[in-house]
């Protein structure tokens, strides 16, 4: 006999209204003639049930598929002896192309794929970077994973490993891009696969990658590594488009939304309408380029700056990535495997140094800034810091030698 | 036994084979962009070449038949390339600018709004929640559906100061991240344990490791090993309920729902960051959560209204002072603002800088 639909009184509600909604789409697989349907009618009683009692019924455990240790997330049902149809409602998290690129073959093929094995519920995307392919069985997991890893696809990560990374779109589609994010990327995570999918490290670590400033992959303060994009450069600057640009909004409204905005002051407005930039001074905010699309771009020297520690509140309180390396060129084969071999290095010393369930931020607060550093064999430079210490308890009788290393590469750099 | 598949660890696949082949052809070489109307991006590159982005909103926790809703819209009105944003907005490229009305009629039609470009409120950062979470005290798709209701005017048009990033958070873990406008949930009371289960489900030393505040010791309870918690030094972070569900953290009544702004993650004018405490105590009030949306509301009214161009709401705040923000947006100022957490002096006003 056909499952009749649950009552819904509460999330029906949330059909209303002009944004989509998820009811009526989680309604829609119910009242398929899939196999899934009458999985979906008992997800819908649960989940009417949470909203009437303002709880949560889901718990983990422990599902897997073979040769992983991670990427699967178990969720067993609490309240599976009112919903048994849903007992079993697991996640497979899979990895997108990088920047989150699909021709409608591929999206129709992995919807194909969890309506044979889940749920027909998919998220695109979690906000670990992955495709959440929502509610599987336990044992639908592995054929599952066995069909969607033949097309190219693999598990990405949970628990304390190497986690699924974000790229922005990028040198795809952004003239404000600094590096191929996405091959950056890349290539960043798959030499790692095995500290995601055995994950054996103290805490999670997230690499981020954004092509500028602007952070659209929320880079500084959620990834352990964040590689942003700037440059070394002038910023590079179309006169006749600036005039333009004046002669749109006015010079008063130029001057309110270009100019006075600069954070550091570097930019003046011309008599003649073009603008003169002090480079010396301009930190790459990406501003009065955000502003002035047609006539303001980065320079041509282009590469990454490097922001370790980022995170959320657990455990110490929320930290933000600070800056490790200033400028990393990120242009020839030697520059993108040198960067591979960096975030390899902060992986390691993060496995070695951080306490269990520390992570690289909070391992930094507590072992110092000039640790990290020397253990990851970095030099110190004065963009790492807002300010100088203004705490006078610290022991400082190495200072001569410290000051020789300085001049010592001061000298070198300038030669 | 039939030997299992091995695996073929791939990692994150190349982007491209799907890519559109426009972004593929000028990769790395773009000129500049400009944005012809809300929803649509216009990007040129050095070769000429044009590619226009149709970006759409989406419920994000998509059934496949919605998927493929899309896809027929990619299919017949795009050509055949999408991507996603990190806000689980869809984006539709296409090589010449007549496809754009078509597409965009297309995709309103079938209940899609496009928007959330530029200075606009996009889609809210969304989390799983009741959905699908082990440890929420909320929903997440229920609170970003009800808000994107009560906001799509503001998602469809580019009419704020400058753009604005909301988020969500079911517990205080906070996977939404940091956002202009956070709505995160906030719990009152300390975790209810159910000393019968502990030394069955938690190991012990790594719950009492993971309180931020060192409230939870080992005790014996009732003859069983468990745990106990300091109730003076509980901040009833939930911390411990992850590692040890029988600590109970989620409470219909009193996991409440606090409103955080001026989060940012861009280095853009100002230096990122953290989104700060504004509003406290709102109710879980599923399945609408009115009272999160007129606050949340009342914030976006006064930043529009007030905020130069371009000022990101912390900016703003920056600039009119905090007296200011609690006067516009009638909220109360109370001590549960001043921060207590180490460092927390940091935040007090440290001179006789004052607004009147």
């Amino acid at each position: 006999m056909a499952k009749q639909m649950p009552k819904t009184p509460l999330i029906d509600q949330l059909e209303s209204g002009p944004w989509p909604s998820f009811v009526t789409g989680l309604k829609r697989l119910a009242t398929s003639d899939k196999r899934y349907a009458n999985m979906m009618k008992d997800l819908l009683g649960q989940l009417e049930h949470s909203y009437e009692t303002r709880k949560g019924y889901w718990k983990g455990g422990t599902v897997g598929v073979f040769g992983y240790g991670a990427g699967v997330i178990p969720r067993f049902s609490e309240v599976a002896d009112k919903y048994p149809e849903s007992k079993e409602f697991h996640t497979i998290r899979i990895m997108p192309p990088a920047g989150m690129h699909y021709t409608t073959d591929l999206l129709r093929k992995l919807c194909d794929v969890w309506e044979k094995y889940g749920s027909g519920l998919i998220a695109f995307h979690g906000q670990s970077g992955d495709i959440m392919f929502q509610g599987s069985t336990s044992d639908n997991i592995q054929p599952a994973f066995d069909e969607l890893n033949e097309m190219g696809f693999d598990l990405g990560g949970a628990g304390a490993g190497v986690r699924t990374s974000i790229s922005c779109v990028g040198a795809a589609r952004c003239e404000q891009s600094c590096f191929d994010e996405a091959k950056a990327m890349r290539m960043t995570i798959n030499s790692m696969v095995d500290d995601m999918h055995r994950p054996s490290l103290p805490y999670k670590f997230k690499f981020k990658f954004a092509g500028c400033a602007n952070d659209c992959a929320n880079a500084i303060h959620r990834a352990d590594m964040a590689v942003i994009g700037t440059w070394k450069d002038d910023m590079q600057v179309n006169q006749a488009e600036i005039k333009v640009k004046v002669s749109e909004l006015g010079r008063k409204e130029f001057i309110n939304q270009v100019i006075k905005l600069c954070p550091t002051q570097a930019l003046d407005l011309n008599d003649d309408d073009t603008i003169a930039v002090d480079n010396k001074s301009c930190v790459r905010c990406m501003h009065c380029i955000n502003v002035c699309t047609k006539a303001l771009k980065p320079g041509k020297e282009r590469g990454v700056a490097i922001l370790v520690g980022g995170k959320r509140t657990l455990k110490v309180g929320d930290l933000m990535g600070t800056v490790v390396i200033p400028f990393l060129p990120m242009k020839t084969e030697e520059d993108f495997e040198k960067f591979v071999e960096l975030g390899r290095n902060a992986v390691d010393f993060f496995a070695e140094n951080a306490l269990e369930h520390e992570r690289t931020g909070e391992m930094i607060e507590r072992i110092g800034l000039a640790n990290f550093l020397e253990g990851l064999g970095l030099e110190i430079d004065p963009n790492m810091i807002a300010a100088p210490r203004s705490n006078s308890y610290v022991r400082m009788d190495g200072w001569d030698e410290e000051v020789k290393k300085w001049n010592a590469r001061s000298k070198s750099a300038a030669e | 036994m039939a030997e299992p598949r091995r695996p073929i660890e791939s990692g994150v696949p190349d982007p491209m084979p799907f890519m559109h082949p426009m972004m593929r052809k000028n990769y790395g070489h773009w000129a500049w962009h400009d944005r012809p109307r809300p929803g649509v991006l216009h990007h040129v590159a050095e070769s000429g070449d044009e590619i226009w982005t149709v970006k759409a909103g989406t419920q994000r926790q998509m059934d496949v038949f919605t998927v493929r809703k899309l896809c027929d819209i990619a299919d017949k009105f795009a050509e055949g390339h999408v991507r996603f944003t990190v806000r689980s907005n869809i984006e539709f490229m296409v090589s010449k600018k007549d496809m754009v009305d078509p597409l965009i009629k297309a995709l309103n039609a079938e209940g899609f709004p496009v928007g959330g470009t530029g200075n606009s409120v996009s889609m809210i950062s969304h989390t799983q929640g009741w959905l699908h979470c082990d440890i929420p005290a909320t929903d997440a798709s229920g609170v970003v559906k009800s808000l994107m209701d009560e906001l799509y005017e503001e998602f469809i048009n580019e009419r704020m100061p400058n753009r604005v990033k909301i988020t969500t958070s079911c517990c205080q873990i906070n996977c939404g991240g940091q956002g202009d406008i956070a709505i995160n949930i906030q719990h009152t009371k300390p975790p209810r344990i159910n000393h019968d289960l502990v030394s069955l489900q938690c190991e012990r030393p790594a719950v009492v490791a993971r309180c931020p505040v060192a409230a939870i010791r080992p005790a014996m309870v009732n003859g069983k090993p468990s745990l106990e918690v300091d109730e003076k030094k509980c901040v009833c972070c939930g911390a411990c309920f992850p590692p040890c569900p029988p600590m109970q953290i989620n409470d219909p009544e009193n996991s409440k729902i606090a409103i955080w702004v001026g989060g940012k993650h861009s280095s853009t004018r100002s230096r990122p960051a953290f989104h700060k405490l504004v509003a406290a105590g709102l109710p879980n009030n599923a399945p609408r959560w009115p009272e999160v949306a007129d606050t949340v509301k009342k914030i976006l009214r006064a930043y529009q209204k007030d905020a130069r161009a371009w000022e990101r709401m912390n900016e703003w705040i920056d600039r009119i002072g905090w007296p200011r923000f609690f006067e516009l947006t009638g909220l109360p100022f109370t001590k549960y603002h001043l921060e207590t957490w180490r460092g927390g002096r940091a935040s007090l006003n440290a001179s006789a800088q004052l607004h009147f």
